[in-house]
């Protein structure tokens, strides 16, 4: 198949950039979307035109480097897939294709499509841990955790960090990535502790940052690649007021 | 003598003129004598300390943020040290540990089914097929149980029971349930508890991350390891960082063969030019081939992606018995098809080691009973466990798997047989490193996948994630210490050294930037990859590998002359960096073929065609090749450093799995 | 915002019983009115608790406006560069979306309601008739265009209590478990579908000459 790509190029933090049109030929369905830019940068390469920049490492959905808006939605409109496991299937001839970098002001674009996620490391170094230095841990089988809980926590431990909940919120907020750690942690025995100061710490951080606020629409965890439940939103705000009210 | 002897009867056996020199032999000095239950606990103890004082005062640099280099600098951290960790990618929290999927194996016996310490070790030297080294692989096993409970505390959610406790499975080549998962996510929660052990310490101010910032070059002064030269991606300005010891935590080098499961970004860089400034590489050829990968769909394949293996307890492999049968997979009768693991391996059956699972494939492909696009390709059949258990039990076990498949193929497993292939997926060979993780250049240690350690010929599945937290939380935090202890008498770094690893850097980025030709890196590399696929992949014959040693150096003449990087260095530019890359895995490939065409016997991941028995299976050759190959870099080409394996515990044997 | 909209809703509840009573009759409708100005007296002169009740009301307007303004000022904020595609909305919902235009739309009702009942501004009976006349003379045929507004305006607030009521109990940490969460979303639809049809019942019922 034929396909219209048009592409955001920004050649650098301080450049304006703007959308390029590119004509990509002989695409073959079983393609991944970043193969199928592969193909288109290294064509751009032997014409001597600077290649697209996109972040990507795995290629397999689970280390959250990829990420662009397609078509106006984060990661493109596949549910439960990330950038690099969507496939050129889901696409016909004559399409043309929008391709964006993440928009957030705690996002900031490097170059092109890729964009500086950084806000989010330091979202976890705010309180996104249970403090237990190597060696000092007790055997595992001390504290049983009900599987219901274990099940809970681990659904919101899936996050991968790829930061499509802030692009596809109207209002940039970063709620449901801090809110799945929040809850990750908070729903286990072991990160009882610190819950309360963690919860506290983890969404100031969010607000310094500079996301949005959070009025529940629901696009993030519509587009989240690993369908990050919205109840943990709600435990986040649950965790929150009750630090915030002591 | 005995080692001299047979050294000699080598060189006479297999004639490679011109291609290496053999030198003298390396020995490990730190593991202790004694009981082998005792060898940790008196190495801890003989290690000297380094007065807390002083910790904040040495700097460590850890390269690479996986389990092993994340959950070392974390440690690291702990303890004191000022710890500066390098990754390329955007996030420590990326690094590819997180794609693994299976398991993490630890002798806690839960199940009470037979397991403890001294059986993992068995299981782990035994899978190594006797090329790895008992005291290391003792330690691993020991040390495995404390690794779960580190990871239980930091709130790993691993599956649990009903009843609240830890759930186990088995795994590829075990027949204890020793694997504890957290579904099929394993590598990424283990992954985000030392990502977030390691920012905890950020935020303690012990650690400095840097991340896009990938190491180019290491700086040796007085002897040893000082620091390293890396490019900030971002910004291209290429920076030096000093310190009192280095630790590479890069990863493995699988990528070499363009087409792997690792992640695009995984490279040799770091740990290659370490080797070129004096770290003895071990064992190169040691390449794992993971049977369960998805077929490759075409030209324009960037990546290769693993099911976890997982999918052998209950799926069951096969190929018609006819050859060039190409009716639909549920057209073929029973009585009409192969089931060929359970049939070669009774005993075993869909669950044999990887490398005979990948070799038995390719056995039956190559016969031409391969399903699917090029015939490259079994079926995973699930047909038998949807009818046993039901098909909500399967999706309850395998639904995400399932899912990852359906993505990528478009084919519903549920109602298809899958397709798998063999993979390339992990490399056990990396930078030697003795007892205590030091590599023959001292203050360079080297930890996980980047080290050859402890899995020999073939690693056993889910003892990845353990050998990598093994590693970081547990060995190097306490025998860089020994080490560390001695920092007062280092002194300053020669400004000379250092002024000549960043020229080292300069004129290649320059080199690269300035050839302009008409070829791309990724072209390169592919062909490469195929180069290497090809003649040193599963099956390696004498023939074949000196075909790749005379192509390899030819392609790598032409990428120095025709390849075209665009742009410039200023800023972020990933045809350059990828160029940067390819540039070494042509060096390494070539180290690698020389290395599988020494070793003229087939052990683990290494099979090489003229070494096998009536069944066609690996044969060994203990009197030969009972050594790990040790290659130090030289002008002149690779020197050969063997170090012999005594076995005191574990009896050579023949394995078998039928 | 949660707060302000909770005494927001709870108001609305009043004000719909209240209207309700013109289903009893002119008598009824109009003595409900008058103990709304008279409630507390004697101890209290006229009007006291009414002006504090709407003077708590206004607070809670603006407060929620202004909420509502600063939360669409920092998500400008933190967006500053916009999509050049359509953003397709991916979540289910339309409620939702309605939020800040329909919270306009309600603003603008509101001011043109209390013209109408309140202060008779716009009303044809003026502001010295009862209640239940300006009532019954605001909502005849042939000011059909007065009850369309109504009635669009109170669609309006149904979906913007929909979604702000469930949005509510998010925002308390309310709705963590699924079944609470299921309960409470189905709790915020009824609540909104019942205060619009109680709402609605006296306009359409007057409309069509029901009430006379």
């Amino acid at each position: 198949m034929n396909l219209t790509l048009k592409i955001w190029r920004q050649n650098g933090s301080s450049d304006k950039g703007r959308m390029v049109t590119y004509r990509v030929e002989d695409v073959s369905p079983d393609m991944s979307f970043l193969e199928m830019l592969d193909v288109l940068n290294e064509r751009l390469i032997l014409e001597g035109d600077d290649p697209v920049a996109f972040d990507h490492d795995c290629r397999e959905g689970i280390c959250g480097m990829c990420g662009m808006v397609i078509n106006g939605v984060a990661h493109g409109e596949q549910k439960l897939t990330t950038t690099c496991q969507l496939h050129m299937r889901h696409f016909k001839d004559g399409d043309v294709v929008t391709i964006e970098p993440w928009r957030s002001a705690a996002f900031p674009v490097i170059k092109d499509l890729v964009v500086n996620r950084s806000a989010f490391d330091r979202i976890i170094q705010a309180g996104g841990f249970i403090s237990v230095p190597a060696g000092s841990a007790p055997e595992a089988h001390s504290v049983p955790v009900p599987k219901a809980d274990a099940d809970a926590a681990f659904d919101a431990a899936t996050c991968i960090g790829c930061g499509a909940c802030v692009a596809a919120c109207p209002n940039g907020s970063a709620s449901l990535f801090t809110a799945a750690k929040i809850t990750h942690l908070g729903l286990l025995p072991q990160g009882q502790p610190e819950r309360e100061s963690r919860a506290r710490a983890m969404v100031e951080q969010m607000d310094a940052e500079g996301f949005g606020g959070c009025t529940n629409t629901g696009e993030c965890t519509a587009v989240c690649p690993k369908g990050i439940p919205f109840d943990t939103i709600a435990q986040m705000n649950a965790d929150y007021i009750k630090a915030a009210s002591k | 003598m005995k080692f001299r002897r047979r050294a000699q009867q080598q060189e006479e056996r297999v004639s490679l003129p011109g291609m290496y020199r053999v030198g003298e032999p390396i020995r490990d000095t730190k593991a202790p004598e004694g009981p082998i239950e005792d060898r940790w606990d008196t190495r801890r103890f003989q290690a000297k300390l380094v007065n807390p004082v002083n910790k904040r005062k040495l700097t460590v640099i850890v390269v690479g943020t996986g389990l092993a280099g994340g959950s070392a600098a974390a440690t690291l951290g702990e303890l004191g040290y000022k710890v500066k960790s390098f990754c390329y990618q955007d996030s420590p929290r990326r690094a590819h540990s997180i794609a693994a999927q299976g398991g993490i194996n630890a002798a806690k016996n839960y199940r009470g089914d037979g397991d403890s310490i001294y059986r993992l070790f068995y299981d782990t030297v035994k899978g190594g097929d006797y090329r790895a080294r008992e005291s290391n692989v003792y330690r691993l096993a020991q040390v495995s149980v404390n690794i779960i409970d580190q990871a239980v505390a930091q709130g790993v959610p691993f599956a649990r029971e009903y009843g609240g406790l830890l759930d186990t499975r088995s795994f590829g080549g075990t027949q204890v349930s020793r694997t504890f998962y957290a579904r099929g996510q394993t590598g990424q929660q283990l992954l985000l508890g030392a990502y977030q052990a390691l920012e905890r310490q950020v935020a303690a101010g012990n650690v400095e991350v840097h991340t896009r910032h990938e190491m180019l070059e290491l700086i040796v002064s007085g002897g040893r390891a000082r620091g390293i030269v890396v490019r900030d991606m971002v910004t291209g300005e290429i920076e030096t960082h000093l310190a009192d010891a280095v630790v590479l935590a890069s990863g493995g080098y699988g990528n070499v063969f363009f087409l792997s499961t690792n992640a695009k970004g995984c490279n040799t860089t770091a740990i290659w030019r370490a080797h070129k400034k004096g770290a003895y590489f071990g064992n190169p050829c040691y390449t794992q081939i993971h049977p369960t990968c998805i077929p490759q769909s075409g030209d324009h394949q960037s990546k290769l992606t693993l099911m976890s293996e997982s999918l052998r307890n209950d799926g069951r492999v096969w190929v018609p018995k006819r050859k060039g049968d190409n009716r639909a997979p549920g057209a073929i009768p029973e009585d009409e098809r192969d089931y060929y693991l359970e049939r070669i391996y009774p005993a075993f059956g869909n669950l044999v080691p990887r490398d005979i699972a990948s070799r038995a494939a390719k056995n039956v492909c190559d016969e031409g009973r391969g399903v699917g696009p090029g015939g490259l390709g079994v079926y995973l059949d699930f047909a038998d466990a949807i009818s046993r258990m039901g098909r909500d039990a399967v999706e309850k076990k395998y639904g995400n798997l399932f899912e990852m498949y359906e993505r990528i193929t478009g084919e519903n497993p549920y109602e298809v047989p899958m397709r798998i292939y063999p993979a390339v997926h992990y490399t056990m060979g990396g930078l030697w490193v003795d007892y205590d993780l030091q590599s023959t250049i001292p203050g360079l240690f080297v930890v996980g996948e980047a080290n050859f350690s402890d899995h020999g010929a073939n690693r056993l599945g889910a003892s990845a994630l353990m050998q990598g937290l093994a590693d970081g939380y547990f060995v190097l935090p306490t025998t860089i210490g020994d080490y560390l202890a001695g920092a007062g008498s280092f002194g300053p770094v020669e400004e000379g050294d250092v002024a000549e690893a960043r020229k080292a850097v300069q004129d290649k980025i320059d080199k690269l930037l300035s050839v302009n030709g008409d070829r791309t890196a990724d072209s390169y590399h592919r062909e490469l990859g195929r180069i290497m696929w090809d003649y040193c992949g599963m099956e390696r014959t004498e023939e074949s590998l000196r075909k790749a040693l005379e192509r390899i150096p030819e392609l790598r003449e032409e990428f120095w002359n025709n390849v075209k990087v665009p742009g410039d260095a200023e800023g972020l530019n990933q045809a350059l960096e990828r160029a940067g890359r390819v540039a070494d895995f042509f060096e390494l490939a070539e180290l690698m073929c020389i290395d599988a065409l020494h070793r003229t016997e087939s052990c683990g991941g290494h099979f090489r065609a003229e070494s096998q028995d009536a069944d066609g299976e690996a044969l060994r050759d203990d009197e030969n090749f009972a050594y790990v190959a040790a290659w130090e870099w030289t002008p002149d080409g690779p020197v050969l450093h063997k170090e012999e394996l005594d076995y005191e515990y574990v009896k050579m044997t023949q394995r078998s799995y039928k | 915002m949660a707060v302000t909209g909770a005494v927001l809703v709870l108001f609305l509840i009043t004000h719909m019983l209240g209207n309700l009573k013109i289903f009893l009759g002119a008598d009824s409708f109009n003595h409900y009115a008058e103990w709304l100005r008279t409630v507390g007296s004697p101890a209290l002169p006229n009007r006291t608790i009414l002006t504090i009740t709407e003077i708590v009301l206004a607070l809670c307007v603006v407060l929620h406006m202004w909420a509502a303004v600063s939360l669409a000022r920092r998500a400008a904020k933190a967006r500053p560069v916009k999509y050049a595609a359509k953003r397709k909305s991916q979540a289910k919902g339309y409620a939702t979306h309605t939020m800040r235009y329909g919270g306009v739309i309600i603003l603008l009702f509101v001011i043109w309601h209390l013209l109408d009942m309140t202060f008779g501004t716009v009303n044809p009976k003026g502001g010295d008739a009862t209640p239940f006349d300006r009532m019954i003379a605001g909502f005849q045929p042939e000011r059909w265009w007065v009850t369309v507004f109504y009635l669009v305006a109170m669609v309006m607030i149904g979906l913007h209590l929909r979604h702000g009521l469930w949005s509510a109990f998010q925002s308390l940490g309310l709705t963590r478990r699924p079944r609470s969460r299921g309960a409470l979303q189905t709790g915020a639809a009824a609540v909104s579908a019942v205060l619009v049809l109680g709402f609605v019942a006296a306009p359409i019922c007057i409309m069509i000459g029901v009430v006379k």
